[in-house]
């Protein structure tokens, strides 16, 4: 029997460029994914026979274009000519289609593709799922095993938005500066929305959406293959790659959450940290701070410390003390305090919460926080009334849990 | 004589593996590296992160620094393997060994080696 799974690898890796590209060139999206579709089935019966193309993308590109062409042709016997504008270079010579494989083209239009999942009217998971389905051609069945839905729902949530994305105009001039800047801004923020998803599901349904997490990263450095001095980019790698790291043992044998102190960090994947490590010191010798690569900072710091004790919360409040300004939020003052809290103790720690009493008087974990450092300076009965007031405030029974054991702490 | 065998792949063919496959290719792998060391044939092996981690100091007035590999190519400089062998015909037996299903192994014997201190 012929291994296939090269072959679907190769396709796999072939498919954001080669839809990209098709895309450009028929400028309509079920157009380039049945091309896509098709050149697929031609390559699973040459392949295995003349062995793989020198470059599969730009073979699954030509063969898909050609195949569409002809189909348009073969319609056209029966039907009327097609408007100019289904077919923009039909003429093109194949010199022409070569230029636009280099890899300036392939930059604009992979980011193209990208770009047009994230349609600001659709919800963020209908752009996820769509991305998944078109960019990274999940099928329609993984991604809602992933999603935790039904196939049904899922193909409908899919074909809604991919009506939304063939209504909405698209640029297809080569961007400036600027556009090209937001539209790796959006798309970033997509990655780690997808990234999210995967990584926030909790308890028995993680191992679920490990396969999101790492089409996460697999997109990243897609993204950073193609735009190589993106610190940004390099930023948001690295925060998914240190994050991911620790997916081993950030589950207990029950399925629960292990907090970060807690965890047994030598099932920590050293490869993935390594890599994330890396991505983060390269970002900074462009002296361009961001709030991905601020975030990486702070995952790198503890993944530095070999143990919970050995974390450097000095280095972590300076990074804090830049995200504030970058991003100024009360959850980032917050968290700022807690690292306060280990460098200049409890004291230093609760003057900074003080004006956030007001924009976080929802928050479990203000409260969480405030009865800890309460606690800290022996003034127990304002902490039994913060974590009272958290333990109201809390959203899961770990959470409850993790306070009562505060209290009961205090009480003995 | 030594012989540098260097691997090339397509990096994001290699990043669309599924696990099954990447552990099918890396057993193997293992285990030719493994019947060259019992043969005490086996030197440094190493297997390079992602062309995203690269930066390339290029040599100029003032030296450029670029963020990337050295030159875009189809295929990428993945990883090597250093290997005593007796012959060219004996390393590219070894390639034969190696190569997989995609990918190029490129076979180049050492003009110079200093075995450094060996590192840990």
């Amino acid at each position: 029997m012929t291994d296939v799974a090269w072959i679907g690898a190769a396709l796999a890796a072939a498919r954001p460029q080669a839809v990209a590209a098709l895309l450009r060139y028929f400028r309509n999206l079920d157009v380039a994914e049945e091309a896509f579709q098709e050149a697929c089935l031609r390559a699973l019966k040459s392949w295995p026979v003349n062995g793989p193309p020198r470059d599969s993308a730009a073979w699954c590109i030509f063969v898909g274009r050609n195949s569409a062409l002809d189909e348009m042709r073969r319609r056209n016997k029966h039907d009327t000519l097609p408007d100019d504008d289904v077919i923009p270079d039909a003429e093109d010579t194949e010199s022409a289609m070569v230029e636009r494989l280099d890899s300036s083209a392939y930059q604009d239009d992979v980011l193209r593709l990208l770009f047009i999942c994230c349609q600001p009217d659709l919800p963020a998971t209908q752009q996820i799922a769509v991305a998944l389905r078109i960019v990274s051609g999940l099928s329609v069945q993984e991604i809602a095993s992933a999603f935790l839905v039904g196939e049904a729902a899922m193909a409908q949530r899919i074909t809604r938005a991919k009506r939304a994305m063939t209504q909405a105009a698209v640029a297809f001039e080569t961007p400036g500066p600027a556009e090209r800047a937001e539209r790796l801004n959006t798309v970033a923020a997509m990655i780690y929305l997808l990234f999210n998803e995967g990584y926030s599901a909790s308890g028995g349904d993680a191992h679920v959406r490990v396969p999101l997490c790492e089409e996460a990263i697999r997109l990243g450095r897609l993204l950073l293959r193609l735009f190589p001095s993106e610190s940004e980019i390099m930023g948001l790698t690295a925060l998914m790659l240190l994050q991911h790291a620790r997916a081993a043992a950030r589950l207990d044998e029950n399925n629960n959450i292990v907090l970060l102190d807690d965890q047994d960090r030598s099932r920590w994947n050293r490869e993935m940290i390594n890599e994330g490590l890396v991505l983060v010191e390269k970002a900074q010798r462009q002296g361009l701070p961001g709030t991905y690569q601020l975030q990486a900072a702070l995952a790198a710091v503890h993944a530095r410390a070999a143990r919970a004790q050995d974390t450097d919360w000095s280095q972590i409040d300076q990074i804090y003390a830049v995200l504030e300004v970058l991003q100024p939020s009360p959850v980032i003052t917050l968290n700022r305090a807690v690292a306060v809290s280990k460098v200049r103790g409890a004291a230093a720690a609760l003057d900074l919460l003080a004006p956030l009493a007001e924009p976080l008087a929802g928050y479990f974990h203000y409260f969480g926080v405030k009865g800890a450092l309460l606690k800290d300076l022996g003034r127990a009965d304002e902490a039994r009334e913060a974590f009272n007031k958290a333990i109201s405030l809390a959203r899961t029974a770990a959470e409850a849990a993790h306070i009562r054991m505060n209290l009961d702490k205090l009480n003995s | 004589m030594f012989y540098c065998i260097l691997c090339y792949n397509r990096e994001s063919e290699l990043q669309a593996w599924s696990r099954e496959k990447e552990a099918t290719v890396m057993a193997r792998r293992e285990a030719v590296a493994h019947s060259l060391a019992t043969q005490g044939r086996l030197g440094p092996v190493g297997k390079l992160m992602p062309t995203t981690t690269a930066v390339t100091v290029r040599a100029s007035r003032e030296p450029l620094v670029l963020d990337g590999p050295f030159a875009e190519t189809k295929e990428q400089l993945l990883g090597f393997y250093l290997v005593d062998c007796r012959s060219l015909e004996d390393a590219l037996e070894v390639a034969h060994r190696l190569v997989g299903e995609t990918g190029a192994l490129e076979v180049r014997p050492l003009a110079q080696f200093y075995p450094g201190i060996g590192l840990q």
